[in-house]
C-alpha cells in the first residue's frame, strides 16, 4: 500500500507563512466600497477555502489564524489574515499580498512554506487576488499574533524553499485551452487554481512536491487517504455521472458516497457554497481526466478473507449498507459503487471502520449520518477481511487489505483527535 | 429565519459554531452546551468488554460449587445441549453479582425500608448479592443437616431435585432466608444467563440460541421478512461475532 | 445561590419529542431557544450502533437507556388508606431520560385517537346516559375536537415518515386500512410494512371471523424517506430490537432521526444536557414565569431566565415540577378540588399467547419491527355498542409481536414446570412456534377520583425534594373491559390454529411490578374549566400564561391507543397557537 513514510505533503497544506511582519503602515489600496469587487473576492475566498486553514476550528474569529497545519515536517501555524494592522495584513500593500498569494513570497521577500498553496493560487489573476484582498479588508479585524512555526532542520531554513520552488513551482496564470468548452476551462481553472484540489488528491514527492504523472490519482495526508478523482473506472469517478459529482460537492452526499474527514470540511466551508455552475464545471473537468485503467480480477469467493468478510458484512454492515451493497441514496454510502473503498491506499476506509465517521451536514442534506466505530469489536484481521470482501464484491476488484495495514492505521490514528 | 422583534420577546442570536462547551461537572456525565452541529468524536460508543473466564469474582468456592450445581438442575444437560453449568450460567450470575447489578447501582436505596404489598415491589435493604450469599449458605446448611453432612453440590441429581421441588412448594424451608423467593431468583438469573449474549459469560458458544433457533445479535432480516414459515438459514451471532468471522488460513 | 445565565426568549424543559417539536417551531419563528435536558445527549452512531445495541440484558433487562431510580423515582400505593412505598426499581413503566426522551426507545406505534375520544364525556353521556358510567369516574372532554387536531396529526405523521394504510381518506373508507379511524386529509407518507408470518396469519383469522384487520401504523419505515425538514431515514431491517433500544440504522422515527440534526444547526438554538430543571420560577404576582432553575451534573445551580417557558418533560416529571414549583392548586381527592395531579391514568393492556404445532408452524418470531403487526379496531373506543356489556372504553387488539428476544420470549405452554429437563425441552419445542403479542390487547384507561398524583410525605429524592406519590388502582370498569377484550382476542388467536392458549387478563389490584406500558397520562390535564383542568385547550397554564405544558400529562383520560402520535400532534397544535396567537399578544389565550 503506502510505500513511503508520510514525507509527502508540504505542498498539500494551506498555511500562509509570512516572515518578519515589520509594520510599515501602508494600507491596501482596494476600494472598500466596491461591492462588486468585494463580492467577487468573497466568492474566490470561498472557492479557495481560505477560512479553513486561517481559522482555528470552531472559533468565532474567522481568518484570525492560529490553526496548526500539520505537515510531515512539523506543524505550521497559519497567520492572521484579518485587516488588523499590527498582527494581520492590514498594513500590507496590494503588491505584497499578490506576491504572497501567487508567488509564495513573504512580505520581507523571503519564501513562504508551500503549505500555502501558492503553486495553485498562481493560476488566479492579479485581479482575482486583489478581489480577495478587498474582501479580506471587510472582515472583522482581530488582534492575534501568530505562534512561531518551528520546523526542524533543514526546513527551518527559509532559503531552502527556493530549491523547492525551482523543482515544483510553476508560476503563471491559467491559460484556457481553446479546444475545450468554456465549462471545462472553468473547471480546470477551479481545480488547479483556487480550489487547489491537487493539494490533497495528487501524490507528493519526498519533498512534498506534486507528482505530476499521477495528477489527482489520490494521496495521503493527516492520517487520511484522499481518493483518486480522475475518471478511472475502478479507482476514480468513472462510475459517477457529472450530476453525482456536482451533488457531492454541493451537498456532501450523493447516491454513492458521503463526505467525511477533511473532505467534509472542504464541502462545508467551500464547495457547498460554490455556484451550481461551478460545481458542474469541476465535475465536467474531472470526468475528462482519463486516469488509470487497469484490469484487476476480484479475489475468489473462497478466499479465506472473502469468506470471513462475507460473514462480518452480513452480520454487521448490511443493516445500513444493505445486502446488495448499495446502501440508501444520500444516507448510507453504496459500498458496491464506492471507489474510495477500493482505493490503492485503504487508509481512509480502514480508519472509518475503526474509528467511525460523521458525514458532513449541509443546508440541503442536513442529516449528517454517522458510521459507528468498530475498532473495539473487530480485530485487525477481521477489519481487513471485511474490507477485502467489500473491495471485491458487486463487480469491484482490488488487492486484499492486510491485517498489518489495519494495525498501522490503528496505531497512526490512535492519538488523533479527528 | 429571524423575524422582527415583538413585545416581551427580545431577539438575541449568538454565533456559536462550536459543537460542545462544557459548563461544569466533577463526576460522571458532564453537563454540556450543544450548538451548531451534532457532537461527534472518533471511537465513540461504549461496547462491553467480554467476561473473562477465571476465578470467581463474587462467590466463594463453596458458593460457586453450589451455584454450578443449582444451574445444572435448573437447566440440566441433555445429549444435544449442555446444562447450565457448562453453558456458563454460574459464571454469568457471579459476574452479574460482582458488577452493577449486585451493587444495586442506579436503584433507589434510601431509607426507610418498610414491608409493603407484593405489588409495591422489592423493599428490602439487602441487594441480590446478600440474597445469594444467604440463600446459598442456607441451602448448603439445610442439605448438610438432611443428607448426612453433604452440601447441595454433593447430592445426587434426584436428591437435588427433591430439595428444589421442596423449596419451590414451600415444603422444604431454608433457615434464615426466604428459600422460595431465593430459588425463584436463581431460576430467573440462571435462565437469563443461558439466553443472554455470550459476552456476559453464559450461553457459551451460543448453545442456548442454537437450541431454540434464535439467530442472535443480528440487525437485518430484510431478505426473510416475506419468507413465511421458512427456517432462517444463518447460524447465531453474538456481539463478539461467530466462528466464521475469523479468516481460516489454509 | 444560583448563577444566572444570559436571558433567552424561550426555555424548554426536556428535549424529547415535544421539546424538539416546540424548539423546531419556535426557532423557525426566530426566537432564541435553549432546551435543558436532564439526561445525556444521544445520537444514532454514537449511542445506538447496530454493533452492540442488540443486547437484551443491557437494554431490556437492565434498562440502560432509561432514567435510574436513584436520580428520581416515585412512591406507589393502590389506595388512599395505604402507605406509599418507593419504586426502588422500575416495574409497571419505565421513565425515559436523555435527549430524544422516550422517542429513542419506543416502538413507534403511530395511532390517532378516535373523534369520539376527544369529546368522551359528552359522547358517552349522550349515547348511554350519565348513569351508565361509574359514579367516581371523572372523564372529561378535551376542549378540542378531532377536526382541530387532524392537521397536526398529519404533520407529525409526515415528520416521522409513518408507514401505514389509510382507512378513511376525507370520509371515504379505504380497503385494507382501519375503517374506524377519523377522516384523514392525506394517505400515510409511506406504505405499510410487510408483515411476517404470524401477523399475516392473525389477519387471515380475523378476516374469517368477520373483522377488518389492517397493518398497525408504524414509525419504523417500510422504505427510505426524506421528511419535510430534509432529513433522511432508511428502511427498517426488522432486527427485532426496537422497544427498549435505540435504532441503529435511522429507520425508526425519533427526535434524533426527524428533527435534531436540523435544529442543532440553527444559530438561535442551544441544548444543555445532563442538567435537571428543579423549579419553574414565578414572579410575585404568581401569573408570570421568569424562567427556570436547573442543577448541572456537579450539583451547581443555575438560573435561566426566559420570556416563555415550555414544560415538555415526561408526564410524571411535568406534574412533579408543577407541584415543586407551586404552580396551580394541588389536587385534593377528598374535597375533589384542585387540578395538579388530577385524572392520572395508565393503559389497560393484556395479552394472549398461542402455542402452535412446531411441525407445521415456524414463525421466525425474531423478525419484527417495533410496530409491526396486524390489528383490528372493532372493539375500540365506542366503535361498538357498550349497552349490553356494562362497561365503557375499548381496545385495539392484534398480533403486534415486536421480536423474540430470548430472555423474555422463551415461553412454555401452561402447566410446564419452571425449571428442569421438561422446562428445557418445552422451551426448545416452542420458541419458533409461539405467538407472543407484546400488548395484544391495548385498552383505554379512564379517570377516577381516587387515581391521582401528589407529593409523598416521607420519601425524598437525591436533592431532598419530596418524591411524587402515585395512588392508582384498576377499577371494575377497566377489569370488565379487559376481560371482554382478552376473550375476543383469544378467539382470534385460537382461530389462527393455536393448540394451546395462555390468557393473561389484567386484574386488580394494579400491579406496579409488572410492566404494562409507559403510557402514563394526566395530572396536568387540558380542558375548558380552570377548576377541573390545569391547562387550557392550547396547553397553556391557566394561572401562568407564559407557561405551556406539553405531553400526555394533558390527557384528561387515556384512549385505547398508544399516546405518542397524539402527544406530538398536541405539541404542534400548541406551537401553532404560540406562533399565530400568543406571540402577537402574549397573555391568556382563553379567558378563565
Amino acid at each position: 500500500m503506502r510505500k513511503t513514510t508520510n514525507v509527502r505533503l508540504l505542498g498539500a497544506l494551506v498555511a500562509f507563512v509570512a516572515v518578519g511582519a515589520s509594520c510599515s503602515a501602508q494600507a491596501g489600496d482596494s476600494d472598500p466600497q466596491a461591492f462588486t469587487q468585494i463580492e467577487r473576492g468573497r466568492y474566490l475566498a470561498v472557492t479557495s477555502d481560505c477560512v479553513s486553514c486561517h481559522t482555528v476550528p470552531d472559533s468565532n474569529q474567522p481568518f484570525a489564524g492560529g490553526r496548526a497545519i500539520e505537515t510531515p515536517f512539523g506543524n505550521i501555524f497559519a497567520p492572521n489574515i484579518t485587516p488588523d494592522p499590527e498582527t494581520g495584513i492590514g498594513a500590507w500593500s496590494d503588491d505584497e499580498f499578490d506576491a504572497a498569494v501567487r508567488k509564495g513570497i513573504g512580505r520581507t521577500g523571503s519564501p513562504l512554506y508551500p503549505a500555502m498553496p501558492y503553486n495553485a493560487f498562481t493560476k488566479m489573476s492579479r485581479t482575482d487576488v486583489q478581489a480577495i484582498r478587498a474582501y479580506l479588508n471587510t472582515v472583522t479585524p482581530v488582534h492575534n499574533p501568530r505562534a512561531a512555526t518551528a520546523l526542524p532542520f533543514p526546513f527551518n531554513i527559509r532559503a531552502a524553499m527556493r530549491v523547492w520552488n525551482a523543482l515544483y513551482f510553476k508560476e503563471g496564470e491559467y491559460t484556457p485551452d481553446p479546444q475545450k468548452s468554456s465549462e471545462w476551462n472553468r473547471g480546470a481553472f477551479l481545480v488547479d487554481g483556487p480550489a487547489h484540489c491537487g493539494a490533497c488528491h495528487t501524490p507528493k514527492s519526498l519533498l512534498g512536491g506534486d507528482k505530476l504523472n499521477q495528477y489527482l490519482q489520490g494521496s495521503y495526508l493527516q492520517g487520511w487517504s484522499a481518493p483518486d478523482i480522475t475518471n478511472s473506472t475502478r479507482l476514480g469517478l468513472g462510475r459517477w455521472a457529472v450530476d453525482d459529482i456536482a451533488a457531492f460537492l454541493k451537498t456532501g452526499h450523493n447516491r454513492v458516497s458521503a463526505a467525511t474527514g477533511p473532505m467534509a470540511e472542504a464541502v462545508k466551508l467551500s464547495t457547498s457554497q460554490m455556484t451550481d455552475a461551478d460545481v458542474r464545471a469541476i465535475a465536467t473537468y474531472l470526468k475528462s481526466l482519463p486516469g488509470v485503467e487497469d484490469d484487476v480480477k476480484p479475489l475468489p469467493q473462497d478466499n479465506p478473507a472473502m469468506a470471513a468478510g462475507a460473514a462480518i458484512y452480513r452480520d454487521q454492515c448490511s443493516a445500513c449498507h444493505a445486502l446488495d451493497g448499495r446502501g440508501v441514496a444520500k444516507l448510507f454510502p453504496s459500498i458496491a459503487d464506492s471507489s474510495m473503498v477500493r482505493s490503492a491506499d485503504p487508509t481512509t476506509a480502514i480508519r472509518i471502520v475503526l474509528r467511525g465517521a460523521r458525514s458532513v451536514a449541509t443546508a440541503s442534506e442536513p442529516t449528517a449520518p454517522g458510521m459507528p466505530s468498530y475498532g473495539r469489536q473487530l480485530g485487525d484481521g477481521q477489519v481487513a477481511a471485511v474490507l477485502t470482501y467489500m473491495r471485491n464484491m458487486w463487480g469491484g476488484a482490488a488487492p486484499a487489505v492486510a491485517a498489518k495495514d489495519v494495525t498501522r492505521v490503528r496505531s497512526e490514528t490512535a492519538s488523533r483527535p479527528d | 429565519m429571524h423575524k422582527t422583534s415583538r413585545p416581551g420577546l427580545s431577539r438575541r442570536s449568538i454565533l456559536l459554531s462550536t459543537a460542545t462547551l462544557f459548563i461544569a461537572g466533577a463526576t460522571g456525565a458532564r453537563a454540556r452546551t450543544i450548538a451548531g452541529s451534532l457532537p461527534w468524536e472518533p471511537n465513540a460508543g461504549n461496547p462491553l468488554t467480554p467476561v473473562k473466564l477465571g476465578p470467581w469474582e463474587f462467590f466463594t468456592g463453596d458458593e460457586g460449587r453450589a451455584m454450578e450445581a443449582l444451574a445444572d438442575r435448573i437447566i440440566p444437560p441433555d445429549p444435544q445441549t449442555p446444562g447450565g453449568k457448562d453453558a456458563g450460567c454460574a459464571v454469568f450470575v457471579d459476574r452479574q453479582l460482582a458488577g452493577p447489578y449486585g451493587r444495586q447501582d442506579g436503584l433507589y436505596i434510601r431509607p426507610p425500608f418498610k414491608a409493603g404489598a407484593k405489588n409495591q415491589g422489592h423493599q428490602m435493604e439487602a441487594g441480590p448479592g446478600q440474597q445469594y450469599r444467604q440463600g446459598l449458605a442456607a441451602l448448603d446448611r439445610a442439605c448438610k443437616s438432611k443428607y448426612a453432612g453433604k452440601p447441595f453440590a454433593e447430592l445426587s441429581d434426584s436428591e437435588k431435585d427433591i430439595v428444589l421441588n421442596g423449596i419451590e412448594s414451600g415444603d422444604f424451608q431454608l433457615e434464615g432466608t426466604d428459600g422460595k423467593s431465593f430459588f425463584e431468583q436463581a431460576i430467573r438469573d440462571v435462565q437469563m444467563g443461558f439466553f443472554a449474549d455470550p459476552i456476559y459469560g453464559g450461553n457459551r458458544d451460543m448453545v442456548a440460541w442454537k437450541m431454540i433457533g434464535f439467530p442472535g445479535a443480528r440487525y437485518n432480516y430484510l431478505d426473510w421478512v416475506n419468507r413465511h414459515n421458512e427456517r432462517f438459514p444463518l447460524p447465531p451471532v453474538g456481539m463478539t461475532g461467530r466462528a466464521e468471522w475469523t479468516p481460516q488460513t489454509r | 445561590m444560583a448563577r444566572r445565565l444570559p436571558k433567552k426568549d424561550v426555555v424548554i424543559i426536556g428535549l424529547g419529542w415535544t421539546g424538539s417539536i416546540m424548539a423546531q417551531e419556535l426557532t423557525d419563528e426566530g426566537l432564541d431557544v435553549i432546551a435543558i435536558e436532564r439526561g445525556p445527549w444521544r445520537d444514532t452512531p454514537t449511542d445506538f450502533p447496530p454493533s452492540y445495541m442488540q443486547d437484551e440484558l443491557r437494554y431490556r433487562v437492565r434498562h440502560e437507556l432509561f432514567l435510574r431510580p436513584d436520580q428520581l423515582t416515585f412512591t406507589f400505593r393502590n389506595k388512599m388508606d395505604q402507605t406509599a412505598l418507593p419504586i426502588r426499581s422500575w416495574g409497571a413503566f419505565m421513565p425515559p431520560n436523555g435527549v430524544g426522551g422516550g422517542g429513542v426507545h419506543w416502538n413507534a406505534e403511530m395511532w390517532r385517537f378516535l373523534p369520539s375520544d376527544f369529546v368522551l364525556k359528552s359522547h358517552l353521556t349522550e349515547r348511554y346516559g350519565k348513569s351508565f358510567m361509574p359514579e367516581d369516574m371523572t372523564i372529561q372532554d378535551w376542549g378540542i375536537t378531532f377536526d382541530d387536531i387532524e392537521p397536526f396529526y398529519d404533520r407529525f405523521e409526515h415528520l416521522c415518515g409513518t408507514s401505514g394504510t389509510a382507512g378513511n381518506l376525507k370520509g371515504q373508507i379505504q380497503e385494507g386500512g382501519n375503517p374506524f379511524e377519523g377522516p384523514r386529509s392525506r394517505p400515510y407518507p409511506t406504505p405499510a410494512q410487510p408483515q411476517p408470518f404470524s401477523q399475516t396469519l392473525f389477519a387471515k383469522a380475523a378476516r374469517e371471523l368477520g373483522y377488518k384487520p389492517f397493518p398497525q401504523p408504524s414509525g419504523n419505515l417500510s422504505t427510505a424517506y426524506t421528511n419535510p425538514l430534509g432529513l433522511r431515514m432508511g428502511p427498517c431491517t426488522y432486527c427485532g430490537f426496537c422497544e427498549w433500544f435505540g435504532c441503529g440504522n435511522y429507520s425508526k422515527a425519533s427526535p434524533q432521526t426527524t428533527i435534531l440534526p436540523v435544529l442543532v444547526r440553527k444559530s438561535n438554538f442551544t441544548a444543555q444536557d445532563n442538567s435537571e430543571v428543579v423549579r419553574i420560577n414565578v414572579d410575585r404576582s404568581g401569573k408570570h414565569a421568569t424562567g427556570v432553575t436547573f442543577v448541572d451534573s456537579s450539583g451547581e445551580e443555575w438560573e435561566q431566565q426566559a420570556d416563555l417557558v415550555i414544560l415538555s418533560a415526561y408526564t410524571m416529571f411535568n406534574v412533579q415540577l408543577l407541584l415543586h414549583s407551586k404552580i396551580g392548586q394541588p389536587y385534593d381527592p377528598i374535597a375533589n378540588s384542585g387540578v395538579i395531579g388530577r385524572n392520572y391514568t395508565h393503559q389497560t393492556t393484556s395479552t394472549v399467547n398461542g402455542f402452535f404445532n412446531n411441525k407445521k408452524f415456524n414463525f421466525n418470531p425474531f423478525i419484527a419491527s417495533g410496530s409491526i403487526g396486524m390489528c383490528i379496531d372493532e372493539f375500540n373506543g365506542d366503535n361498538f355498542d357498550h349497552g349490553p356489556h356494562g362497561f365503557v372504553g375499548g381496545a385495539y387488539m392484534g398480533q403486534v409481536q415486536t421480536g423474540a428476544r430470548p430472555i423474555e420470549s422463551t415461553l412454555t405452554p401452561p402447566g410446564t414446570p419452571k425449571w428442569g429437563a421438561s422446562w428445557k425441552s418445552a422451551v426448545r419445542d416452542n420458541y419458533l412456534s409461539t405467538v407472543k403479542p407484546g400488548t395484544g390487547v391495548h385498552g383505554s384507561f379512564y379517570a377516577y377520583r381516587d387515581n391521582y398524583l401528589d407529593l409523598d410525605p416521607e420519601y425524598k429524592d437525591r436533592l431532598g425534594r419530596p418524591l411524587m406519590r402515585i395512588t392508582m388502582d384498576l377499577h371494575e370498569n377497566e377489569v370488565k373491559q379487559n376481560r371482554f377484550m382478552t376473550d375476543k382476542f383469544a378467539e382470534i388467536i385460537k382461530a389462527m390454529g393455536a393448540d394451546q392458549l395462555a390468557k393473561h387478563y389484567r386484574t386488580a389490584p394494579y400491579d406496579n411490578t409488572e410492566y404494562q406500558t409507559t403510557h402514563l397520562n394526566g395530572g396536568a390535564i387540558m380542558g375548558t374549566d380552570p377548576k377541573t383542568s390545569a391547562i387550557n385547550r392550547y396547553l397553556q397554564n391557566w394561572d401562568v400564561s407564559n407557561l405551556f405544558v406539553l405531553g400526555a400529562s394533558a390527557f384528561p383520560q387515556n384512549a385505547g391507543y398508544n399516546p405518542t402520535l397524539t402527544v406530538g400532534a398536541l405539541a404542534y397544535w400548541a406551537a401553532d397557537a404560540i406562533r399565530n396567537r400568543y406571540l402577537k399578544n402574549p397573555g391568556p389565550l382563553v379567558d378563565a
